[in-house]
C-alpha cells in the first residue's frame, strides 16, 4: 500500500511530504518531498541591501533566529574585517544560548507529543514563553528579533535584563529535571525510543548530516568548540556525546545540551563586560539616535548607510555556526556593491533530511514519527 | 596553476602533485581555501580529496551565477575533514546554454540533494546523478529561478488562474 504523510501533517514538524510504500506494518521504500516552504529566500537577500538581508534571515530557522542573525553578521563582518567589541560578543553568545534553549524545548514539547506525552508539550512552552519575553525586552520582538546587525547589536539592552536573565536561569535546571521525571524512566518512552532510528556514523557523515544526531552516534564535534566564533572559546562547557546512535540517544543529547546552554548563559551573565555594543565604523554601523540628531557628520552617515547601504569588498566567505540542528552555513559572495551577489545559505535540516528515507525505511510506521521527530529539522532550513 | 603563495598548502599541494591538470587557480582569503578545478576532473579530484586528505564530509554542493560574465556558473564544492578540522573551497566555472558537470554522489551519497538544487534553481545538469528532477520549485515550473536573468517575482502574476 502507498501511503502518504502529506504536507500538512501535525507530525511533519513543517510541510515535509513523506511518501511510503507499506508492506503491512513496514515501510518498505519511503521517499521525500520537500519545496512546500520555499519562499525563494536566497534570491530575495540578492536584491537587498546588505543590512536588509538580516530580517530576511530570521525567517530562514524559524525557531532559532538569532542564530541565523549570527551566523549572517559574522559572514559580512569577516568580509568587512571589521573588529566587534567584547560586550557585542558576549551578548551574542548569551542570546544565541538562549535561542538554543528556545529551539531545544520546541523540539522536546513537540517530539514527545508525537510520541504520546502529551503534557512535556505544555510544560516546555512554559518555559519557552519566559524566553520569549525575554527576546521581547530586548528587542520587542518574541521570535524574528533580528536583534544582531552587522557590527554588534541593534539596541542597547533594556534596562532590567539581568535580573529577567537571571531569573529564568536560576529556574530552568529545575525544569530540566522535571521533563527527566517525565521521560527518561518512562517505559513507555523508552520502549518508543531506544534502539530506534539507528544509523550508523559513517553513513550519517556520508549523507551530510550534522549537529545532535552525529554526537548521539559518538562523534564529538561541535562548531562552537571546534572553529570557535563570537568569544565561544572563553567558554566553558562541555560537549554532549553518546555511542548508540538511536532516538533515545538524540533525546539524551539535546536535554544534556540544554544543561550546558545554561551554564553558557550564566557564565556570560556573570562576566559580561562593559563597553560599546556596536563596533566603531561609522560608515558601516549605524550612529547612536541621540548623536545623529546633533551631529552632522553622524546624521550624514545615517542617511547614507540607510538610503544607499555600505560597500563590502568583493570576495566570498562560508561562515558557519552550530546552530540547534547542526551546521548553519552562510556562504556570501560580494561583487564591491551594497547588495550581496549570492547567499547561500547551507540549512542543517537540508543535510539531515536527506539521510531520513533510509533511517525509516525496514520499520514501523509508528517508529518513523520518533525518528522524524528526533531529526529535528525546520522546513525554513530546508526549503528557504 | 598554483599560485606561488599556496605552494605550500598541504591540501593544494596534494591535489597539484596528483592532478596537476585539474588545478586551474587557487587562493587563500579570509581564512579559506579555494581551489579552481577544472570540470572535466572534479570527480577524481573529490575522491583524491576524500581518500587521501581526510575529507569525509561533503558540506555542500551550491552554485553562483555571474552573468553576464562567460563562463557563468559557478559551481561551489564545499568539502570539510572533521578529523583535520579543515576546509576548502573547490570551483568549477561552466558556460553556455546547456551546462553540465559529472555528479560527485558516487564519492558522497550526500551530495544528491544538493545536486538537485542546483540542478533546479540553476540548471545545471549532474551528469550520473541517480534522480536529477527538481527539489525545491514545483515538478512542471519553467526556468530556473536563481539565475541572474530570471525576474525576482517571476513570469505570472497570480498562478491562481487555470491555465487556459
Amino acid at each position: 500500500m502507498a501511503l502518504n504523510l502529506g504536507p500538512q501533517h501535525p507530525s511533519t514538524h513543517g510541510v515535509l511530504r513523506l511518501m511510503a510504500e507499506l508492506d503491512g506494518e513496514i515501510i518498505v521504500k519511503a521517499d521525500c518531498e520537500i519545496g512546500y516552504l520555499h519562499t525563494g529566500i536566497e534570491k530575495e537577500c540578492e536584491q537587498k541591501l546588505y543590512q536588509q538581508v538580516v530580517t530576511c534571515t530570521d525567517r530562514v530557522d524559524y525557531l532559532a533566529p538569532l542564530s541565523n542573525n549570527l551566523c549572517y553578521c559574522l559572514a559580512v563582518e569577516r568580509l568587512l574585517g571589521l573588529e566587534i567589541p567584547p560586550r557585542a560578543q558576549w551578548m551574542r553568545v548569551l542570546l544565541t544560548e538562549l535561542t538554543r534553549l528556545n529551539s531545544h524545548l520546541v523540539w522536546l514539547g513537540t517530539h514527545a507529543l508525537d510520541v504520546g506525552a502529551m503534557s512535556v508539550f505544555l510544560y516546555c512552552f512554559r518555559e519557552r514563553e519566559d524566553i520569549l519575553r525575554i527576546f521581547e525586552m530586548f528587542s520587542g520582538q518574541r521570535m524574528m528579533t533580528s536583534y544582531f546587525r552587522i557590527g554588534g547589536l541593534a539596541l542597547e539592552a533594556s534596562r532590567g535584563w539581568q535580573q529577567a536573565v537571571k531569573r529564568f536561569i536560576d529556574a530552568f535546571p529545575g525544569h530540566v529535571d522535571e521533563y527527566e521525571d517525565l521521560l527518561t524512566e518512562n517505559p513507555i518512552w523508552l520502549k518508543r525510543t531506544k534502539g530506534v532510528g539507528w544509523m550508523s556514523l559513517a553513513d550519517l557523515l556520508d549523507y551530510g548530516v550534522t549537529g545532535p544526531m552525529l554526537r548521539a552516534a559518538g562523534l564529538a564535534w561541535d562548531l562552537r568548540k571546534a572553529e570557535p566564533y563570537t568569544s565561544y572559546e572563553k567558554f566553558e562547557f562541555e560537549i554532549p556525546t553518546r555511542t548508540e546512535g538511536d532516538v533515545y540517544a538524540r533525546y539524551q543529547v539535546r536535554l544534556e545540551e540544554m544543561r550546558q546552554s545554561t551554564r553558557i548563559v550564566r557564565q556570560a551573565l556573570e562576566g559580561m563586560p562593559s563597553g560599546p555594543w556596536k563596533a566603531d565604523a561609522p560608515k558601516v554601523v549605524l550612529p547612536d539616535r541621540e548623536k545623529m540628531k546633533t551631529e552632522m557628520e553622524a546624521l550624514s552617515h545615517h542617511f547614507k548607510i540607510v538610503t544607499e547601504g555600505f560597500r563590502v569588498p568583493p570576495g566570498e566567505v562560508y561562515q558557519v555556526i552550530e546552530s540547534p540542528r547542526g551546521e548553519l552555513g552562510y556562504y556570501v559572495v560580494s561583487d564591491g556593491s551594497a547588495k550581496p551577489w549570492r547567499v547561500h545559505i547551507h540549512g542543517p535540516s537540508f543535510g539531515n533530511l536527506q539521510a531520513a528515507p533510509k533511517m525509516i525505511e525496514g520499520r514501523i510506521i509508528a517508529d518513523t514519527i520518533a525518528v522524524l521527530g528526533s531529526m529535528d529539522f525546520v522546513l525554513g532550513d530546508t526549503d528557504r | 596553476m598554483l599560485p606561488d603563495n599556496l605552494k605550500e598548502n598541504p591540501v593544494a599541494a596534494a591535489v597539484e602533485g596528483e592532478l596537476s591538470a585539474a588545478m586551474l587557480d587557487g587562493r587563500f582569503e579570509h581564512g579559506e581555501l579555494t581551489l579552481e578545478i577544472a570540470p572535466a576532473e572534479i570527480v577524481r579530484v573529490c575522491r583524491l580529496l576524500k581518500q587521501r586528505q581526510q575529507f569525509e564530509r561533503l558540506s555542500g554542493v551550491t552554485a553562483v551565477d555571474r552573468y553576464p560574465a562567460e563562463p557563468r556558473f559557478e559551481v561551489v564544492y564545499h568539502l570539510h575533514s572533521v578529523g583535520k578540522n579543515q576546509r576548502v573551497r573547490l570551483k568549477c566555472r561552466l558556460g553556455g546554454e546547456a551546462p553540465e558537470i559529472d555528479s560527485v554522489t558516487g564519492v558522497w551519497r550526500g551530495a544528491d540533494w544538493y545536486e538537485r538544487e542546483v540542478y533546479d534553481l540553476f540548471g545545471v545538469v549532474f551528469r550520473g546523478h541517480p534522480n536529477l528532477r527538481r527539489i525545491l520549485m514545483p515538478d512542471n515550473w519553467v526556468g530556473h529561478p536563481l539565475r541572474k536573468d530570471y525576474p525576482v517575482h517571476g513570469y505570472k502574476y497570480s498562478y491562481a488562474e487555470p491555465e487556459s
